[in-house]
């Protein structure tokens, strides 16, 4: 009799041949990350290096200094006063609730991450506006990194790595970078066709018109970018905290498994803060610095 | 104006078809297929086909048609913003599709310059800057360029803006820097791509009178690209007429509006209200024979034997017209000034409706004269009435 079972049931691979599959593929990514791994982490060492020196800067100087240090920035970018006391109220509240010290964890990695996802996501957005070949192959890569459980990319990275700081930092990178390489293809891929061609009538090399003209002109765009960017780095501040990033993210962690709602809340309320914070310093940065380009698309 | 120039800019055999294989559907449109057969059987667009033409040095040469005709296409051969399917661009006899990538930008940033439709300015620099554009980007330092920038800006009728930004600006005011831009270069060669259609009329026209004001002092080659007959009749030394990516006629104003060669350019040109579109300029007889001296025996040896009246200058100023007539009744020791008749000069710039009234009130031929009262030419009132009778 022929067997006709796959007309109501799947007909999916043997166990053993998906075991053999695993345990293939995992065998090989662990001999790799034996291998280099450690060559890896010496790559990752001068990150480290920084992210701890950073840190302890912001833990160590007194807390009123790095607090003047952060209302001084704040004014310097916006001009706004309004925003300043915002600012000194949020931090004095923060610092009242005893959450002083993981802000500033927190704070430190948010930097680096943003400034890290800034200095590789522009370039890459660049080639990205450039070439369409480059756009058809990074376009599904970001669509990969934005929709992949983050849980997903943590065990490849943990297996590397370990856990610790590089481990998280490169998670939060994975996370948070694909809006500032979209915006930047898309804000370079917008700017003006006529403003663009003129400088190259008047004669501007290749390099000319990208710092001349693109960049500038697609600035508003990319601060966009690196707004959102910094928005999904505090979004992942909790995940990551699963594989041992200090900070705001393993209060909230440790009031999941035990149940403590107004420790959980108190934190997740300081991360809100701090996005809050970084969110409109950012943009009304970007919108002072770009101000003569208002109204300039009517013909 | 004089045909005698020498050529600056030579087009020759110039096809642009826009599709991925450009090449090798060029054998079948030279062997003349249609527009509408090529797109059916191979999906691609013809642009520009067997277009030929040559640009005199110093003239203002209008390229017109109708939106689609591909006429911005074109322009944008001239510096090479488009390479062409096939076809040689000639200036000053350098075939401008043999130059290297680096050369390419040497020749645009000394040969041409460039005023667009939408202006095209750089929104995040300030006026000052836009119009220092082209020496900037040469490497050229700011305080170097910066007294020719603001001389320019003066010129063109913005003193005082330069610190402003273009989105300050109106349209009007905007074009206005973009003409700065261009001429701040020093380029012998000017393109302008719809310069002024993105104006409104009474801007439009002021521009139009301000450019030609220009011209009269700069003599720089102009390509000026327009959809607008009256402008390209008032601009135009000569016009290239532009249908379907073909060119249908190339040819003076006048020889545009009373010889059009096809159905096409007639259709055009019925519509021209020829009094307001056609200058002094395209009528003129170029002549520059004229009397100069205060009494009858200063000019008599010099009086032309084929007129019988002649234009009287003195000490370089226009002072009336001599008849043959007056002249010869008068004694060697008489002066001029009583028997000379009233004529009121012109300017090449003038359009016919102003000159009409003048060349009624009198027998007489009108004298053309320059921004310096300099003698250019005469207006014949035969041939205003030819011009203006359809």
């Amino acid at each position: 009799m022929i067997d006709s079972s796959w007309l109501t049931e799947f007909p999916d691979m043997s166990r053993r041949d998906l075991l053999a599959i695993r345990q293939t593929l995992d065998g090989a990514y662990r001999t790799f990350s034996r291998a280099y791994g450690e060559s890896i982490e010496n790559f990752f060492n001068p990150l480290l290096h920084f992210l701890v020196w950073f840190e302890n800067l912001l833990l160590q100087t007194p807390w009123w200094l790095v607090l003047a240090a952060i209302v001084g920035l704040v004014y310097a970018a916006t001009r706004s006063w309004k925003l300043c006391a915002g600012v000194l109220a949020s931090f004095l509240a923060i610092g009242y609730f005893g959450m002083w010290e993981d802000t500033m964890r927190t704070l430190s990695i948010i930097t680096v991450c943003t400034i890290l996802s800034i200095c590789i996501g522009i370039p890459i957005g660049i080639l990205m506006a450039r070439s369409d070949r480059a756009r058809s192959i990074i376009t599904p890569l970001l669509d990969i990194m934005q929709t992949m459980p983050a849980f997903v990319y943590l065990i490849p990275v943990v297996m590397l790595l370990g856990i610790g700081r590089i481990p998280g930092v490169i998670a939060v990178v994975i996370y948070a970078i694909p809006p500032v390489i979209r915006l930047t293809n898309l804000g370079i891929r917008l700017v003006n066709k006529e403003t663009l061609e003129a400088a190259t009538a008047y004669g501007a090399t290749p390099t000319q018109r990208l710092f001349g003209v693109q960049i500038p002109l697609a600035m508003p765009t990319i601060m966009a970018g690196i707004n959102q960017t910094i928005m999904m780095a505090l979004a992942m501040v909790v995940v990551a905290s699963m594989i041992g990033v200090k900070g705001l993210g393993q209060p909230v962690l440790k009031s999941i498994t035990n149940q403590y709602f107004t420790l959980g809340l108190l934190n997740g309320l300081a991360i809100v803060a701090l996005a809050i914070i970084f969110d409109r310093v950012s943009q009304s940065y970007a919108k002072r610095a770009q101000k003569h380009l208002e109204g300039t698309e009517n013909g | 104006m004089d045909n005698n120039r020498e050529t600056l800019i030579e087009i020759e055999g110039l096809y642009q078809i826009f599709g991925p294989k450009a090449e090798d559907v060029l054998p079948k449109v030279k062997a003349g297929a249609s527009k509408e057969e090529v797109l059916a059987e191979t999906g691609h667009t013809i642009g520009l086909q067997d277009i030929n033409l040559s640009v005199k040095r110093g003239e203002i040469f209008v390229i017109m048609g109708l939106s689609g005709s591909g006429k911005s296409t074109l322009i944008r051969h001239f510096n090479r913003l488009i390479d062409p399917t096939a076809g040689k661009i000639k200036v000053d006899g350098e075939n401008i599709m043999e130059l290297s990538p680096k050369d390419l930008i040497t020749f645009r940033r000394h040969k041409m310059a460039m005023v667009f439709q939408h202006f095209g300015l750089m929104p995040h620099r300030c006026v000052l800057d836009n119009v220092g554009y082209g020496l900037l980007i040469k490497g050229e330092k700011r305080a170097e360029w910066k007294p020719k920038a603001v001389s320019w800006l003066e010129t063109v009728g913005l003193a005082g803006y330069e610190d402003q930004y273009p989105s300050q600006l109106s349209g009007g005011q905007q074009q206005r820097v973009g003409l700065a831009r261009a001429l701040c270069t020093d380029a012998e060669i000017l393109l302008m791509d719809e310069a002024f259609s993105a104006l409104d009329p009474l801007i439009r026209s002021e521009m139009q009178e301000q450019l030609m004001e220009l011209q009269e002092n700069l003599q720089k080659t102009i390509i000026f690209i327009t959809h607008d007959l009256d402008e390209a009749l008032r601009l135009g030394d000569r016009i290239a007429v532009l249908k379907d990516g073909k060119l249908v006629q190339v040819g003076t104003p006048v020889d545009i509006v009373l010889k059009p060669a096809d159905d096409y350019v007639r259709a055009f040109a019925k519509d021209v209200n020829r009094a307001r579109a056609l200058t002094v300029q395209t009528i003129m007889t170029p002549d520059t024979t004229q009397l100069k001296g205060t009494t009858a025996k200063d000019v008599r040896a010099s009086f032309p034997q084929d007129k019988d009246h002649a234009f009287v200058f003195n000490n370089e100023v226009y002072q009336g017209v001599l008849t043959k007539q007056k002249l010869d009744q008068l004694q060697d020791d008489d002066l001029l000034s009583d028997a000379l008749i009233h004529v009121e000069p012109v300017r090449r710039t003038n359009l016919l409706q102003k000159v009409i009234p003048l060349s009624l009130n009198t027998r007489f031929d009108l004298p053309v004269v320059n921004k310096k009262g300099e003698l250019k030419g005469r207006l014949e009132a035969s041939k205003l009435a030819d011009v203006l009778s359809p």
